[in-house]
């Protein structure tokens, strides 16, 4: 009885040291390590700068070509990231940005509100209304809008197999009367090139 | 006085003595039976048409005799008696009184009816069917299928139409007999009364009855090509057949070797009175109608020229130029998805066109470009990257067949509308390629000429369908050129005779 009485009370004490152990202990542990971790980093980085400033890949971004018949590739520095969203992100953005002397199909002004990509590898990207709005109209140049943006994601991200644009946060027959945007596209390089007929 | 008083007296006797006399022999009526036909004479008698008595008792079975006490005529036709009085213009048959236009009248020995006693009086008492036809001079005996015809002639543009309008609905056949055009009917005879070419046109030159008593003969004129003809619906107790006569258009053949031709003049301007819509017409080679569609419109303005030209104003303007020419040089039906300055969404476009069963549908545009040096045409037809495997389904979908009542099934077609255009882009691209070749003869063209691409207004067209940019706004130069009546007539032409050409080919058996 009493040799039972101690084993259950043992095993009660092993209950509550291991509990306390799993629930509490190891998270302790495991976050202090982290911070360990992240304060070796931050020390290595304040030693050398060059090294801080964010990591950054080369992106094909697209332009109206000089004869306004094709687009153009160009290659241009975007800041890194593991997240695909984020990646995206920061093409669009770059794509978005001026570049003279380049001339983008995308309409001055336009703003990037933000990209989804779904695990299908359908990316929503959320433009401002400029996008529409200061849209020169004519179907070649509504062409290449799309297309800069459906190239810029799909040439430098392989997980996104097509896009889908939204203006202002939702979905649009066309920017100006045109490319039908009802559906996510995909990449297509006929635009690159043209062969004479 | 005395022999003045005299003159007059004689005068007014002779008078007397002439007025019955004032008879003349009437052209005949012809009586018809299923066997025979036969005249039947017929004379005016006091400006009235009469027929003997005896005459209509010989070929009616009467029995005709004078009673002065009942004081006119008692006529037995079948089991019943008929009176008519020889005072009045009355007969009464079993106790009903019918009146007539004229009382009886007496020649000798013979007593004349109004011919009208025929249909008033006889036609209700007899067993067999009397059907009187005073305008044809007819005079049908028994069950004889004898349908009126009349005709109209109407010309329509460059088209002749032809209206028989035959009662009762009777069925027939329309065939191309040489210089003729031979309606048959499944009948006995033809009423043909009216039937005669109200006006001439150069493709219809007569109306008459043909070779036998039931068909009826339309001459051609020589520059007729084809025909078409459809029932309609007329009035009750009416078939109304619609014969559409096309004339050889005096383009260049639908060949696919292009003929450099001179720009010929504009032959019809946008302003002059349009043809109305036609239901149905001649086939222009399968081609009955075609809806053009000119993009943009009221609040959606399109592109815009560096000198403020609006692109919708331009679509507009050389669409309203393209009905003018495709309906005068192909006599097909034409329709224009706007004519006016209207705000229209992508759907309603194709609506038109899917509505109306067209069998093209062609969407003008005019370009923009960031780059000002870009100039010329293209012409794009739809791509479905993007519409991904509901598009190659619909592609190949297969019809379903439904039953319907009374037994058998017929085919439908079940695709989603926004795919309407999947199946058609062989027929799409072939017809694109044949505006551009046509195009490249007129007008100046892009480097890219012929494309495809996701247009949303193509996707719902349920036909052969293309998007034609006609010129960069954007360019100063093509701007002032697209708004020049011969830029916007050569472009017409060029799209007419691509048209023509992608008739020409598709007839060729790829349709």
């Amino acid at each position: 009885m009493n040799r039972n009485a101690m084993l259950r009370t043992g095993f009660a004490v092993f209950a509550v040291v291991a509990a306390w152990v799993l629930f509490f202990g190891l998270p302790r542990w495991y976050s202090a390590q982290k911070a360990a971790t992240v304060a070796a980093a931050g020390a290595s980085a304040a030693a050398t700068p060059a090294q801080t400033a964010v990591r950054k890949i080369t992106a094909t971004l697209f332009y109206v070509s000089n004869d306004g018949v094709t687009l153009t590739p160009a290659q241009r520095e975007v800041p890194f990231s593991t997240n695909v969203a984020e990646q995206a992100r920061a093409i669009i953005a770059a794509q978005l940005e001026p570049a003279p002397p380049l001339v983008s199909a995308i309409p001055p002004d336009t703003k990037l509100r933000e990209v989804f990509v779904t695990e299908r590898g359908d990316a929503f990207v959320d433009l401002s209304g400029e996008i529409a709005s200061k849209h020169p109209g004519g179907s070649l140049d509504e062409i290449f809008t799309v297309y800069t943006l459906v190239n810029a994601l799909t040439v430098n991200l392989p997980a996104i197999k097509r896009v889908q644009i939204l203006v202002d946060g939702k979905e649009v027959d066309t920017l100006a009367g045109h490319v039908d945007l009802r559906h996510p596209l995909a990449k297509s390089l006929d635009w690159l090139v043209h062969d004479s007929h | 006085m005395k022999p003045l008083v005299a003159a007059l007296t004689a005068a007014l006797c002779l008078l007397a003595v002439a007025l019955p006399a004032q008879q003349t022999a009437a052209l005949p009526y012809t009586v018809i039976t299923r066997d025979a036909r036969r005249p039947l004479a017929a004379r005016t008698m006091n400006g009235q048409e009469m027929f003997a008595l005896d005459d209509l008792a010989r070929l009616f079975n009467l029995t005709v005799r004078e009673d002065a006490s009942a004081g006119g005529l008692v006529i037995g036709a079948g089991g019943q008696t008929i009176l008519l009085s020889t005072q009045q213009p009355l007969a009464s048959v079993s106790g009903r009184m019918t009146s007539l236009p004229a009382a009886p009248a007496r020649d000798g020995r013979t007593w004349y009816v109004p011919v009208d006693f025929v249909s008033r009086v006889l036609a209700p008492v007899s067993p067999t069917r009397i059907d009187l036809r005073k305008p044809s001079r007819i005079l049908l005996v028994g069950d004889v299928r004898m349908p009126r015809v009349a005709a109209r002639v109407e010309a329509l543009g460059t088209l002749s139409r032809v209206t028989l309008d035959v009662a009762p609905p009777t069925a027939h056949t329309v065939a191309q007999d040489g210089s003729r055009l031979v309606v048959r009917f499944d009948a006995d005879a033809l009423d043909a009364a009216d039937l005669r070419a109200n006006t001439t046109t150069d493709l219809v030159t007569n109306i008459h009855l043909g070779d036998t008593p039931q068909s009826i003969a339309i001459d051609l004129g020589p520059r007729f090509a084809s025909f078409r003809a459809t029932d309609q619906p007329g009035a009750a107790g009416l078939t109304r057949i619609v014969i559409d006569l096309a004339a050889q258009t005096d383009t260049t053949p639908p060949t696919p070797t292009p003929t450099p031709t001179p720009t010929p003049t504009q032959p019809t301007q946008p302003t002059q009175p349009e043809v109305p819509p036609l239901l149905d017409l001649p086939p222009a080679g399968g081609l009955r109608t075609i809806v053009i569609d000119a993009g943009h419109g009221g609040d959606d303005a399109g592109a815009k020229g560096t000198q403020g030209t609006l692109e919708k104003n331009v679509t507009l303007a050389i669409a309203r130029r393209l009905k003018a020419a495709l309906e005068a040089r192909l006599g097909t039906r034409v329709l224009l998805t706007r004519d006016g300055d209207q705000t229209i969404g992508p759907d309603q476009r194709a609506a038109v066109a899917n509505n109306n069963k067209a069998d093209l549908f062609i969407s003008l545009h005019a370009n923009a470009s960031v780059r000002p040096n870009v100039a010329g045409a293209e012409v794009f037809y739809l791509s479905l990257e993007g519409y991904g495997e509901a598009a190659q389904r619909a592609a190949q979908a297969p019809r379903d067949a439904l039953p319907v009542l009374g037994g058998g099934t017929r085919d439908i077609e079940v695709i989603p509308w926004e795919l309407a255009q999947a199946r058609y882009i062989d027929q799409s691209a072939a017809f694109a390629r044949a505006i551009e070749g046509a195009l490249r003869e007129r007008v100046p063209m892009s480097p890219r000429a012929l494309q495809q691409a996701p247009f949303r207004v193509l996707v719902g067209a349920n036909m052969p369908a293309a998007l034609v940019e006609l010129g960069f706004l954007t360019n100063t130069q093509q701007e002032q050129r697209l708004l020049a009546d011969d830029y916007q007539n050569a472009i017409v032409q060029a799209l007419v005779e691509g048209i023509i050409r992608y008739r020409g080919a598709a007839a060729g058996g790829t349709r």
